[in-house]
């Protein structure tokens, strides 16, 4: 298996994945889905990075990906924690609720 | 056969992902997310890189999504209460999100370097680029500085994570020029269920 899928086409794939997982920031209301498109949109640049990794032949990219993965957990972890302390003085996550520092 | 392995797990990743993004239930939309990082996994695979593979399955679907899992069912988190009322801004900056994705979609597709990989397949998968010693001397020499911070960080976020979901105490719950909660008070959920 040397390389009879072009990288294009897993770059093509990562934009798709980013462009779904963006739509899905702006438009939902639930802060845990906005949280899971975000996870998504993660996602889609670590399987760039890989891509990319693959094309020059390079580890920097997984490297890279590594760290990507490692900072993700420690934000899924802080922002699970905000949400809990939000519920817990406003009794919702629905962000069209919170809207006490919006202009 | 390499082909057709992309192209099944490609689209197992993109209609999971607008399942993720589109289903009003979160415990749905978090199962459909698991699926969509384990075809990104296989995808991993297929570019030669099986370590980073099994992190995404252990680290991402195993630890992460159930840690989401456990915060939807500890919040009792509902289907969604307000219908969506875009503001102008946000559909003017959907509308100039969607473009600048299609220039870069356009870019890709009509740059022949990218096409064909310029001219020349991709080269063989090297040992140096899939096996786990590689990367693990990177880690361990060239990045040790990075790896020491993300331990840090990984620290930092564990103390800061305990910190912000601790219960207030009484006394902090009294604290003068503190707003009491709206809906039902906290001390009700102090009672033993």
């Amino acid at each position: 298996m040397s390389g009879t899928v072009p990288i294009s086409w897993y770059l093509v794939l990562a934009a798709l994945l980013f462009a779904i997982g963006a739509a899905g920031a702006l438009t939902r209301r639930n802060g845990i889905s906005i949280f899971l498109s975000i996870e998504l949109m993660l996602n889609a640049a670590n399987l760039t990075l890989v891509a990319y990794s693959r094309l020059w032949g390079e580890r920097t990219g997984q490297l890279v990906v590594f760290f990507v993965l490692a900072v993700a957990a420690a934000e899924a972890a802080v922002g699970l924690a905000l949400f809990i302390a939000i519920y817990r003085q406003r009794r919702t996550i629905d962000v069209n609720r919170l809207n006490l520092m919006r202009w | 056969m390499e082909t057709a392995i992309f192209l099944l797990f490609a689209a197992l990743a993109v209609v999971s992902a607008v399942v993720v993004v589109a289903h009003r239930n979160p415990v749905h939309a978090t199962m459909s997310l698991v699926l969509t990082l384990f075809s990104v996994a296989v995808l991993f695979v297929l570019l030669g890189a099986p370590f980073l593979a099994a992190l995404q399955i252990l680290i991402y679907a195993g630890a992460i999504l159930v840690l989401f899992l456990f915060v939807i069912m500890l919040l009792n988190v509902q289907r969604e209460e307000t219908p969506y009322h875009g503001q102008p801004v946000q559909r003017w900056a959907a509308i100039l999100g969607a473009a600048v994705f299609c220039g870069m979609l356009a870019m890709l597709l009509f740059r022949s370097s990218l096409a064909s990989n310029g001219g020349a397949p991709l080269g063989p998968l090297t040992e140096s680029l899939v096996s786990f010693k590689g990367l693990a001397a990177d880690l361990f020499s060239v990045d040790l500085l990075p790896f020491e911070i993300v331990g840090l960080l990984l620290l930092v976020a564990v103390i800061g994570a305990s910190a912000v979901a601790k219960r207030p105490t009484a006394e902090e719950r009294l604290a003068p020029g503190r707003r009491l909660p709206e809906g039902p008070l906290d001390g009700a959920e102090d009672q033993p269920r």
